[in-house]
């Protein structure tokens, strides 16, 4: 227990109502957030606040209601841009979450640029949401897809860049850090090796903009994807952010309300970003509500929130180091790695341990975590994974390692 | 939590009957929950409409693959148009661990069932939703 941290997690926790919760009378030890993270109650008011007093349509209405929820909307926008260090606010869109954000680029970017031949280099470690929308997108074209391999430890092997990345190569999609070995990887040394060969890189940052600073300038990229609901936001909003020549040189994703410029009976003509793009009456209060979570975050500090985090991990992995029969999967080194951790436990199943654990009061996820292709790799079935976040604290992961004591000794 | 944990289903689960594979079977046949991955593949051998003998493979959590070993045991001998009738209401008074309120795990105590069904129904792809 003696792990000091940057962040009062214990004060922090009782910003999260959902923590003071018991489950089969035992108190929450949460280490799902990879999965969806908590919510505090400033977030969880202000989509309440907006419901009760400035519910409307937003860039329609010329009355006091549609106006205000239109200018919390679009404020929104910016607050997520300096967030992320974008040069406009216009070029965050809001979607649903990662997934539609990746859509949207595989298709709208994607049927104007890809053509069959060319290739598209994913790694072993995506998530399905980096890899099904691509197949579909091969699929339509023609184009080839490539998978840059991983070594023993779960790290990306940059070394084979030079076999997989040619003239051909016209993206680069990865995952920042992987939902399931928690392996950071080198974005920006990719950046410049996918640029240097005239494509272009999509980073999907679901598991790490919740976590770390993240800044889009610094990091080289050209679109990045990531989730409201795993930073503190609420569920059903999501961004892309891409490069603004990128974006307004992309035909529309979704055709309907908001994003045309003059509709005829044959054709349209579109609106500008970020309209083009959000077609149909957006996730207003969401995008309210992420807009809380992202001031909430910041006044915290990602930096802080990162360094808390590595603590945390480095704990959870010695802790679980101690327990015989029990696999980590991923980097051991702190700097190569987040506080995802996937694992396995000789003789009892993924999902029996995340069942007897949930009966200790610890949630943690089972399955292959939409990683089917790694699980693969790793030869495995599934796995169990515990994700820490800002609100844990070493006692969440004392009573994780209690719970898997519990569970070996049933199977026994 | 722990009352699904039965000292009865974690002894199926460590040391399965009827495991492994039939030479010749009459049916083999596999489903899986592609919301976790478990799997169950039943080898049935059908003589005169009576299932002879059964074998069965697996991977997954301790309450698919006790079920499945369970059902092999309750199956084995039966008539063809016995084992239809074996329905989900019968499985769970056989495993005797309270699902009803646990949709997931109910889906890993059935799989064994599905599988049944399927073969003897020759229906590939009998969805597990058909069962609840």
């Amino acid at each position: 227990m003696a792990v000091v941290t940057p962040l009062d997690a214990a004060n922090l926790r009782r910003e999260f109502p959902i923590l003071g919760r018991e489950i089969h009378a035992k108190p929450l030890a949460f280490l799902d957030s990879a999965a969806s993270s908590q919510k505090p109650a400033r977030v969880i008011a202000k989509l309440e606040d907006y419901y009760r007093r400035y519910n409307a349509n937003v860039h329609r209405g010329v009355y006091t209601l549609s106006e205000e929820a239109t200018l919390a909307y679009e404020e929104a926008r910016e607050t997520v841009a300096a967030f992320i260090g974008a040069k406009y606010a216009k070029e965050v869109i809001f979607t649903r979450n990662t997934t539609e954000a990746i859509n949207l680029v595989a298709y709208a970017w994607g049927s104007a640029n890809i053509k069959a031949g060319d290739r598209i280099l994913l790694t072993m470690m995506e998530h399905h949401s980096n890899i099904v929308p691509w197949q579909l997108l091969a699929q339509r074209t023609g184009a080839v897809l490539d998978y840059l391999p991983i070594d023993s430890e779960g790290r990306l092997q940059i070394e084979q860049l030079d076999r997989l990345l040619s003239e051909q190569t016209k993206l680069v999609a990865i995952a920042h850090q992987s939902n399931v070995l928690g392996t950071l990887n080198p974005v920006v040394e990719i950046a410049q090796r996918a640029h240097a060969v005239g494509a272009k890189i999509l980073l999907d940052g679901a598991q790490s903009v919740p976590h770390m600073p993240v800044n889009v300038q610094q990091l080289g990229i050209d679109f990045l994807a990531f989730s409201g609901h795993k930073m503190c936001g609420p569920t059903g909003i999501g961004v892309l952010w891409g490069r603004r020549e990128l974006l307004e040189a992309m035909p529309p994703f979704l055709g309907g309300g908001s994003m045309i410029e003059v509709v005829e009976l044959e054709t349209s003509s579109y609106a500008d970003i970020p309209a083009r793009f959000e077609a149909g009456t957006p996730a207003i209060g969401e995008a309210i509500g992420l807009a809380e979570a992202v001031r909430f975050l910041s006044e915290i500090g990602m930096q802080a929130i990162h360094e808390h985090e590595q603590q945390l991990t480095g704990y959870l992995l010695e802790r679980l180091s101690e327990i015989d029969g029990l696999t980590i999967y991923g980097p051991r080194d702190l700097k190569q790695r987040g506080g995802a951790v996937a694992f396995t436990l000789d003789g009892v199943h993924p999902h029996d341990v995340a069942a007897i654990l949930d009966g200790e009061g610890v949630a943690v996820r089972a399955g292959h975590h939409c990683a089917q292709p790694l699980h693969r790799l790793l030869d495995i079935p599934a796995s169990v994974r515990a994700s820490v976040y800002l609100y844990n604290t070493p006692a969440d992961i004392d009573q994780l390692v209690l719970g898997l004591e519990r569970a070996k000794r049933l199977f026994l | 939590m722990e009352d699904i944990y039965r000292e009865l289903i974690i002894e199926h689960s460590k040391m399965p009957h009827n495991f492994g594979s039939l030479e010749s079977p009459t049916i083999s046949h596999e489903e899986h929950n592609p919301l976790c991955g478990d799997r169950v593949r039943f080898d049935l051998l059908i003589e005169d409409g009576i299932i002879r003998d059964v074998r069965f493979q697996g991977k997954g959590c301790a309450i698919s693959q006790a079920s499945a070993s369970m059902l092999t045991d309750e199956i084995k001998g039966k008539s063809v148009e016995d084992a239809k009738l074996f329905s989900k209401e019968d499985l769970l008074d056989m495993i005797g661990i309270p699902l009803a309120k646990n949709p997931v795990r109910l889906k890993c105590a059935l799989l064994s069932l599905k599988t049944l069904k399927a073969s003897l129904y020759g229906i590939g792809a009998l969805r597990a939703d058909e069962l609840d």
